[in-house]
């Protein structure tokens, strides 16, 4: 039952970081690979709050959330010059940028040590030290993520993106400042994703820079992909298909000595598979 | 009283003079019909006006002050212009009706998440989706319309806007002649109601029975202004048009 409710966590936490990324990608076709850098300023943002101020988890989720828009202001100012692939390869830098941080930054991250010893989190005298009761937290937290960026894409503002997405120069002939839209959501999905690194933090207890390398940014963008672009239901539905696919192939019986690269061989020809014969992946509205 | 003036508009691109020096004035209450062969500079000179293309010297005169030596596209919604394109340009992945309903909305990002008149913009989606005869369509997404609808689309996202000057980029070409007459009400309503339109087109018929004036390029340059029965009748413009 606990190896349900550690899938269960990452599921959540993931369907967060997705929710985020689509809100980007999905919805304003902002080729986007730095989520893993917000997700990791989320992260590092808690640890450092937890273990070195000692401020309550939820306070840390909040100044997380702050410092990770400042990050994002600053780097879709930059980004806000660049189209189409140019953008996609602009953001990859910055992935990385934000990766050497963590990576050399060691008076603040420690480096490739990592921090330890992160406290779960606690809420009037409760601690969520159990992981039952985590699971319900991040639920929760994945449900609010859920419906705030649904509450985005179904207001007019969500209209304004999709149709950035759709045709940028056509919608600015009506009056709107397109390059205004792509940096607001630009900030809010950064600081969405950066909620999933603060649970991430405080389930795992331990960060290093690893967990938000440019793999995880492509990860969850293959998570959206998948779970089809420009619907948010596809992008819990593919968090939980990518997380529980490959957990699920444990159980196929391959034989021993080569079961762990059988896996990897059957994960990767699903994929493969899933984009040649469902484009739009599970549930999506919107090709790329 | 003229409410838009170009005052020698000019575009190069690289060695080639797409628009030279051109100055006009657009009448409100009135049609002009922007005419020329292939290649004259009509659409780039649309361009030009609504800030899809900056020009390279000139300006834009609006009403009586205001002065632009430069216009981002941005920005004609502020000085109440809008237009449609030669080829059509839908938010395709969008439905009929959100193709409407985004130009009607809020500009800002606060008033747009919360907005506040959602009824009146509905109704006048649907006062504008109905006067094209798209109302019924309003939940298709907009690339499974046919070529007419399309056009069709394209111009009621530009009535809705409530604009004062309009440019239509060849609205007739590829409709039927349903469709024709529905475009051609929607032109003389906007002229009716003291508007300001002007309209690329290259069937003569249709510029002679709805242009009050009529101006014709040729080669990026003007070639004739004046009543269309008048200008329609030039021998150059007759050379330079049927090149005959």
């Amino acid at each position: 039952m606990e190896y349900f409710i550690h899938l269960g966590i990452l599921v959540a936490i993931y369907a967060i970081l997705a929710l985020s990324l689509n809100l980007v990608i999905g919805y304003t076709g902002l080729l986007s690979v730095t989520q893993a850098a917000f997700y990791g300023i989320g992260a590092y943002a808690t640890a450092i709050l937890i273990t070195s101020y000692d401020v309550n988890f939820f306070l840390s989720i909040l100044i997380g959330m702050a410092a990770t828009g400042l990050a994002a202001f600053i780097i879709g100012y930059v980004l806000s010059r660049f189209d189409g692939d140019y953008f996609a390869l602009g953001s990859f830098g910055f992935n990385i940028i934000i990766f050497s941080i963590f990576m050399n930054w060691q008076e603040l991250t420690r480096g490739p040590l990592g921090i330890p010893g992160i406290d779960r989190p606690s809420l009037f005298g409760f601690v969520f030290s159990d992981n039952t009761p985590f699971l319900v937290l991040a639920a929760l937290l994945a449900v609010l993520a859920y419906f705030l960026c649904q509450f985005i894409v179904h207001s007019s503002f969500g209209r304004v993106l999709k149709a950035i997405r759709e045709d940028e120069k056509a919608i600015q002939i009506f009056g709107y400042k397109t390059g205004y839209y792509k940096l607001v959501v630009f900030i809010v999905g950064a600081m969405v994703a950066s909620v999933g690194g603060s649970l991430f933090a405080s389930y795992i207890t331990f960060i290093d820079p690893s967990s938000f390398h440019l793999n995880e940014s492509i990860f969850v963008l293959a998570i959206i992909i998948l779970g089809g672009l420009a619907n948010n239901k596809g992008a819990v539905w593919g968090a939980a298909f990518l997380i529980l696919l490959p957990e699920a192939l444990r159980f196929v019986g391959f034989p021993t000595d080569i079961a762990a690269q059988m896996r990897q061989v059957v994960y990767g020809l699903i994929l493969v598979l899933l984009m040649l014969y469902r484009p739009q992946g599970l549930m999506g509205e919107y090709k790329l | 009283m003229p409410t838009l003036e170009t005052k020698s508009i000019s575009k190069r691109f690289d060695s080639i003079k797409a628009v030279d020096n051109v100055s006009l004035s657009f009448e409100a209450g009135k049609i002009t019909g922007l005419i020329g062969p292939n290649g004259s500079g009509k659409s780039t000179l649309i361009n030009l006006l609504t800030g899809f293309v900056p020009y390279d010297a000139g300006m834009l005169v609006l009403g009586e002050t205001t002065r632009l030596s430069r216009v981002r596209p941005y920005d004609i919604a502020t000085y109440d212009i809008t237009r449609t394109f030669q080829d059509v340009r839908l938010f395709e992945q969008m439905s009929v009706l959100d193709n409407v309903l985004v130009v009607l909305t809020e500009r800002n990002v606060w008033s747009a998440l919360f907005e506040k008149h959602k009824t009146y913009h509905l109704e006048k989606a649907k006062e504008v989706l109905e006067r094209v005869g798209l109302w019924e369509k309003r939940n298709q997404l907009a690339v499974n319309l046919s070529y007419g609808q399309r056009k069709l689309l394209e111009i009621a996202r530009a009535v809705a806007m409530d604009a004062n000057i309009y440019f239509f980029d060849e609205p007739f070409a590829g409709l039927f002649p349903e469709m024709r007459k529905v475009v051609t009400s929607v032109l003389k309503e906007l002229r009716n109601k003291g508007n300001t339109v002007i309209l690329v087109e290259h069937n003569m018929d249709i510029i002679r029975e709805l242009s009050d004036y009529c101006v014709v390029m040729d080669s990026g340059s003007l070639l004739a202004q004046g009543k269309p029965e008048v200008v329609l009748s030039r021998k150059d413009v007759i050379e330079a048009y049927l090149g005959e």
